[in-house]
């Protein structure tokens, strides 16, 4: 028996050889090939529809010799899985956008990313607002990223619906009319009195929270990057305006994205939602039909981030060259404005925001509005809010607490006692 | 040397291969075996073994996947578990869904099966038709059936409400979220299990039946008499099946939520399963515990080793008291 141990233990060892010696020569046939490479491929990975595809074919025609290859994938399945292929050191595209819920977890990892200083990102700080240009920098000063875009704040509403409940439909009235969180309440209270059936002012509770917080200078995090959302009294007045809005009874409580609040849209069954810039795109796809009905004015409290992105290049990119070229040309002036007049996405540099071409843009689904320069004023007044690299996830925590609320499964006080214990669980 | 080797007697260079051919018939006879039955051992090792003990050790680490260096921290993992309310939550979820599903969806198949075992009419058809639920995509089926039981436009609703039934938001329930999803599950299994019951049904020896009618029994008596008790054994296998199914559910649980709810299985966590939790900890938020999902995935092994031997106990009970 032992002998056939050994004899065995021979043969492993012969096979083993022979699987080595086929690997090496595999891979030595594989650089040969590599090295008679001249053209170059591309790889970008993003999250839903960045509105790049033109843009793509301008590049290539300008820039022979490379070839441009997109990626798309729904936002948390795209995050997952860079995450994956950062951390194994495989996999990821040469350039990867980062969502800003994301980001603050990048660059305390920047050792995974190029640092596009080294290819002249420098000298494009002056063009972003300065808190979009430092949310892409790390502690050691590497810039990660450039931005794409922000998502400045607005409320879309239902102009028939306002209109039936007796209260003005045009945004200059109803901006006035609720210049403030509380206002905005004031506004639904008079809504609820004579609102058509089965229609609530505030589509989503969560939809409110989350854009007060999005105002708050500071929000979950200080500036030195501690969580602050038990002591932060914002965020504490941001939930009891919540929980005063459901109270009233002007909340629907519907969960954002779910098929009854994308059926809402079509049907009517809210006269408001805040709306993110990107919120634009989201509407118009789900209820194509009801073109002309709604219009957007200016959010409560002033300017607000919510969302935005931004491009990287990363450390397995073997052409980061090449790709950091290409990342400054999708995040030009020129590319942005382009991306904003056909997707939707607000541009994040300053003077996109004050050029012509936004300023005087009106989006004829939304009555005409001047969409574009209420979020790009919107975005101009926007004073920066540190993050963290678990915000994506209080997120998370505080949209489940207030819909315990909603739906009747606990009391405020309780589901605020949970939030916590949540936020405290995600950043421990 | 060489010249020593060239004058070497010829006898020598006819033995080697002789015994060369020996050896090799040797090997040939004690090895091939085990290279025959190797493919299996060999693929179990690298993804089921290996995979096993690797999940093991993590589960003993404080891995994260964002995290350079991860340190050996021994227990602490299992003993965060086991004080972690969340996941005894996924763990009640786990087993009320599996029972909420298992039993009306056996009973169920068992009765299908009887029927089908009858001479019906377009037999064939029906026999496959119930398995039609089966090649069905998954994801089809998990969000087809979201859609049905949404509150306000579902359709679930809308018939309840057209009988003069208040709308029932399912998915906030916790019992009501349970039926949902234990409808979804049953809806593409139970066809699966009829079908293995109707094979066994057809083994049963007809004399049975015949020596039951004999004595007087109906169809009924039938039934519960002869097929039930001879269909013992099939019933235990399609348990386990069900219960493993069961324990490991997640895909329709993950796509009943909205996509904001981030993985926790609504709002209060009322139909969040034991996988459910393992991907939240794993991926589905920024935290990546590596860790700690392991030792999730460590006690739901355990859980499923436990079922199989109460389920063997019962059997064995049930066979002693029969014999």
């Amino acid at each position: 028996m032992k002998s056939i141990l050994k004899r065995r233990g021979r043969l492993v060892l012969v096979a083993a050889v022979v699987a080595v010696l086929a690997t090496v020569s595999g891979l030595s046939v594989k650089g040969a090939s590599a090295a008679k490479r001249s053209n170059v491929t591309l790889t970008i990975d993003v999250f839903g529809d960045f509105g790049y595809h033109d843009l793509y074919k301008q590049y290539m025609a300008s820039h022979p010799g490379i070839t441009i290859k997109e990626d798309t994938e729904d936002y948390a399945p795209h995050h997952t899985a860079l995450a994956q292929h950062l951390a194994t050191g495989a996999g990821a595209d040469d350039i990867e956008a980062i969502e800003v819920g994301f980001i603050a977890n990048y660059t305390t990892q920047s050792r995974y990313f190029v640092d596009l200083r080294k290819y002249g990102a420098s000298k494009l700080k002056t063009r972003y607002p300065n808190w979009k240009w430092q949310q892409a920098v790390a502690h050691n000063k590497t810039v990660i990223g450039l931005g794409t875009d922000v998502g400045s704040l607005g409320i879309c509403y239902r102009k028939d619906l306002l209109k039936k409940a007796g209260l003005p439909t045009t945004p200059a009235k109803l901006g006035k009319m609720w210049s403030t969180w509380s206002d905005f309440l004031a506004v639904g209270k008079r809504y609820q009195k004579h609102a058509p059936a089965g229609t609530k002012f505030i589509d989503s509770g969560s939809n409110l929270f989350n854009a007060m917080i999005a105002q708050a200078t500071p929000g979950y995090y200080s500036k030195s990057g501690k969580v602050i959302v038990k002591s932060n009294a914002k965020v504490k007045a941001a939930w009891n305006l919540t929980m005063k809005a459901i109270k009233l009874h002007e909340d629907k409580g519907l969960v954002a994205f779910a098929a009854d609040w994308n059926a809402g849209f079509k049907n009517g069954t809210f006269a408001t939602v805040t709306c993110p810039a990107w919120m634009m795109g989201y509407i118009q796809g789900q209820a194509p039909a009801a073109s002309g009905k709604w219009n957007i004015a200016d959010v409560p409290g002033g300017g607000g981030n919510w969302g935005g992105s931004f491009l990287t290049v990363t450390k397995q990119s073997e052409h980061a060259k090449e790709a950091a070229a290409l990342v400054k040309f999708l995040t030009s002036p020129k590319s942005e404005t382009y991306v904003f007049k056909h997707t939707g996405n607000l541009p994040s540099e300053i003077p996109v925001l004050k050029s012509k071409a936004v300023q005087k843009f009106r989006n004829p689904y939304f009555s005409n509005a001047p969409v574009g320069k209420i979020f790009a004023n919107s975005a101009l007044k926007l004073k920066p809010q540190p993050l963290g690299p678990h915000q994506g996830d209080f997120q998370t925590a505080s949209t489940n607490a207030i819909q315990r609320v909603e739906q009747h499964s606990q009391s405020p006080a309780a589901a605020w006692q949970q939030f916590l214990k949540d936020v405290a669980s995600a950043s421990g | 040397m060489n010249a020593v080797s060239g004058t070497g007697s010829p006898g020598e260079v006819v033995v080697a291969p002789r015994a060369r051919r020996k050896l090799l018939r040797r090997l040939d006879a004690k090895l091939s075996p085990y290279l025959f039955i190797s493919p299996f051992f060999l693929v179990f090792g690298v993804f089921g073994l290996f995979p096993l003990g690797y999940t093991a050790y993590i589960s003993l680490t404080d891995r994260n996947l964002l995290a350079p260096v991860s340190h050996f921290i021994g227990l602490h993992n299992y003993a965060l578990l086991i004080h972690d309310s969340y996941f005894w939550r996924a763990v009640e979820n786990t087993f009320g869904i599996w029972f909420l599903s298992t039993v009306p969806q056996l009973l169920l198949a068992l009765v299908i099966a009887h029927v089908l075992n009858t001479k019906l009419r377009a037999r064939t058809f029906f026999r496959m038709a119930i398995l039609l639920p089966q090649v069905t995509s998954l994801v089809a089926v998990a969000l087809i059936f979201t859609q049905l039981f949404a509150h306000d436009y579902g359709f679930i609703n809308y018939a309840l409400g057209s009988v003069g039934i208040h709308h029932v938001y399912w998915e906030a329930g916790r019992l009501s979220s349970w039926f949902a999803l234990s409808v979804m599950v049953m809806w593409r299994w139970t066809g699966f299990n009829a079908l293995i019951y109707l094979a066994a049904m057809q083994a049963i020896p007809e004399e049975l039946y015949e020596a039951a009618a004999v004595d007087g029994a109906r169809r009924f008596r039938q039934f519960i008499h002869v097929t039930v008790p001879m269909l013992r054994p099939t019933i235990l296998f399609t348990v386990i099946i069900a219960t493993i199914g069961g324990l490991q559910l997640f895909t329709e649980a993950y796509l009943f939520q909205s996509r904001t709810s981030g993985g926790t299985g609504g709002s209060n966590r009322q139909y969040q399963t034991i996988v459910m939790y393992l991907y939240e900890k794993f991926l589905g938020s920024t935290q990546f515990k590596f860790g700690y999902a392991a030792a999730i995935a460590w006690c739901l092994v355990l859980f499923i080793a436990l079922f199989g031997i109460v389920n063997y106990f019962f059997v064995s009970r049930i066979r002693s008291a029969e014999g």
